[in-house]
């Protein structure tokens, strides 16, 4: 058996679930209820309501990639300082949750933010004024970064423990301070990482309907909601399909700006 | 060489368990099938296991959350389904559409016990009772939990008052959602005059900031575990909430609701419309009535499974409404492809529309 004849599960499956769909996207999004071609499907997008939604996603999304890598950075350089046997315990722990299926992860913070969820039953055990958590931005944003921090941190790591120490000795020997160190050396060489990881973190939360839909509980409404709500209630997988074409093009620029930075796909985390 | 040959074995059991999915051949199920495509929970899935073993014929069950979702299932045609349970206004719009056939009765001597009043009031979407066999009905209206809101409710209004604000649900549904302000404002739930769903749509984004949120299903865990205390309601639910949570308490405002029923059709097309036939005729065995009943709690339309019931259960208003409530209460209807896009509309506008969160 010749070797192309083995890549043959890998051509179906490229075929069957990826172009396929895809070119049923392409083709439902450019035409009509009766088949013909339109272009009224995109450009339902500058509807005043989708558009809005659109820069509700670009932001939240913003804030939630901001977030995670704030937090993924720091956490990156502790893991690489640490022995092998001691990081990889943190590692293993920070990929256990993703052993659970994220939307009940994300149906257990539902819980927890809650009005009389577990964090308010907290604060009034301590006589403290009950938050009003849970159905605002700011969950939905809180949701996004629990669930894709895994996709920030992994790459950054990848990237981080690629850098020989004897670089980082080196600037050292040639009179760098440690801040020196970390802006010339450390952080350039780590830039493949952190785009992947921005790209991994971006795309998801752009995306997301769950999220905003168990945490933001309906109140708000994302390009991801515009798009479910076509095909779930509407019934119109013309202009969902549309909508997401339109997402897809905002997708593919982040990806490509990105890319620039990553040309030997470094970063990637897997 | 070792190596490969695992993988080619690895790759044939996959090709064997992916082809294993497809096809159903009838040398493995000799009385044939039936692929019936139901609301989720929305059977007692004993039956399915009971019918087969009494009929020998195979069901293949599928389920849906919206009939907007079962919707285009069909009209794809991709998968034939032989028997769906759409509610109402969606049988409506698959009549108008040619997408049902009508009912060999004979084949369903069961139907025999569907409930009269009901049966008329199917007509307002199947005029000669020719495509639909009722399984459910029941209304919307608002469940309160008495131990927090301190007052009666009666109204629709009450869903706007100020001093429930962060206690209130609604309905993540366009239609049941505006059936509130509708009846406040005194118009038909089924309306599609422009200027009407405008005014409904004010009124409900001056509710948003006073909503906890938007649900469906969750509505039953909110209000069993209290946080929330008032919510806009469908009717089959509320029993298997009481049980939960006794304080609850449900009632038809006054001004007026939804009805609805939701019936078993069968699609035109259908590759096994006997067997489809005979599903339904076992569903409306009174004996198998009265267990699914049991199970989802819709109010059924079925006389044998209601003779079935204890005298608590008939006076619940939820589980059985009687005349006097269902007279002040709407059947929706299927409103064509342009009323259906102008609600569709009024809540893209309501759900962007930013309530300061």
């Amino acid at each position: 058996m010749s070797k192309k004849a083995l890549a043959g599960p890998y051509l179906v499956w490229m075929i069957g679930f990826t172009l396929i769909p895809l070119a049923l996207v392409f083709y439902y999004g450019l035409t009509d209820a009766s088949g013909a071609f339109t272009l009224e499907n995109i450009l339902a997008i500058t509807s005043e309501e989708r558009i809005g939604a659109l820069w509700r996603s670009l932001k939240l999304s913003l804030f939630s990639t901001a977030a995670c890598l704030l937090l993924a950075y720091p956490l990156a350089m502790i893991l690489k300082g640490m022995s092998v046997s001691k990081n990889s315990f943190v590692v293993f722990v920070f990929i256990l949750p993703m052993w659970m299926n994220f939307l009940l992860r994300t149906m257990a913070w539902q819980t927890l933010l809650d009005k009389n969820g577990v964090i308010n039953s907290i604060l009034g055990f301590f006589g403290l004024p009950g938050q009003n958590l849970i159905n605002t931005q700011g969950a939905i944003v809180f949701g996004m970064v629990y669930n894709f921090l895994p996709f920030m941190v992994l790459p950054i790591y990848n990237a981080l423990t690629k850098i020989g120490n004897d670089t980082i000795e080196a600037a050292r020997d040639l009179g760098a301070g440690s801040l020196k160190t970390f802006t010339r050396i450390i952080l350039p060489l780590s830039l493949p990482g952190i785009i992947s990881g921005i790209t991994m973190v971006f795309v998801p939360s752009l995306t997301t309907f769950v999220i905003s839909d168990l945490l933001g509980g309906g109140m708000v409404l994302l390009i991801g909601n515009v798009i479910e709500q076509e095909f779930t209630f509407a019934s119109n997988w013309n202009l969902g399909s549309g909508m997401s074409l339109v997402l897809m093009v905002f997708i593919l620029i982040s990806m490509a700006a990105f890319a620039r930075y990553d040309k030997d796909g470094e970063g990637a985390a897997f | 060489m070792k190596r490969k040959s695992n993988i080619i074995i690895l790759t044939f059991i996959a090709a064997a368990l992916f082809m294993s999915g497809c096809g159903y051949d009838k040398e493995r199920y000799p009385g044939g099938v039936v692929k019936v495509y139901n609301w989720g929970e929305y059977i007692d899935e004993d039956v399915i296991a009971q019918f087969e073993e009494e009929t020998g014929i195979h069901v293949i069950y599928d389920t849906y959350e919206t009939n907007e979702e079962m919707f285009p299932i069909i009209e794809a045609g991709g998968v034939s389904y032989d028997a769906l349970c759409p509610s109402d206004y969606m049988i409506e719009k698959m009549i108008s559409k040619g997408m049902l056939t009508e009912l060999n009765f004979d084949n369903i001597p069961n139907a025999q016990y569907i409930r009269a009043d009901i049966l008329q009031g199917s007509k307002a979407f199947d005029p000669e009772n020719s495509y639909s066999v009722p399984y459910t009905f029941g209304t919307l209206g608002i469940l309160y939990n008495t131990s927090v809101i301190g007052r009666e409710i009666n109204s629709w209004t009450d869903l706007w008052d100020e001093s429930f604000k962060g206690e209130i649900l609604m309905y993540n549904s366009v239609r049941d959602l505006f059936v509130a302000p509708l009846r406040i404002l005194d118009y038909s739930i089924n309306t599609t005059d422009e200027a009407q769903l405008r005014e409904a749509n004010q009124m409900l984004k001056e509710q948003k900031s006073l909503l906890q949120k938007y649900v469906m299903d969750q509505v039953k865990d909110a209000m069993i575990s209290g946080s929330a205390s008032i919510a806009m309601c469908y009717s089959g639910e509320v029993l298997t909430l009481q049980e939960e949570n006794p304080n609850l308490k449900y009632v038809v405002p006054e001004e007026g609701s939804n009805y609805f029923i939701d019936s078993w059709v069968i699609p035109a097309g259908a590759e096994n419309k006997e067997n489809a036939e005979a599903w339904i005729n076992f569903l409306n065995k009174p004996e198998i009535a009265y267990q699914n009943f049991e199970y989802i709690t819709y109010a059924t339309p079925n006389t044998g499974a209601i003779d079935l019931m204890d005298e608590e259960t008939l006076n619940n208003p939820a589980v059985a409404p009687g005349p006097d409530i269902l007279k002040r209460c709407e059947v929706f209807h299927y409103l064509g492809e342009s009323g259906e896009k102008k609600y569709h509309q009024m809540w893209l506008e309501l759900r962007s529309y930013d309530a300061g969160r």
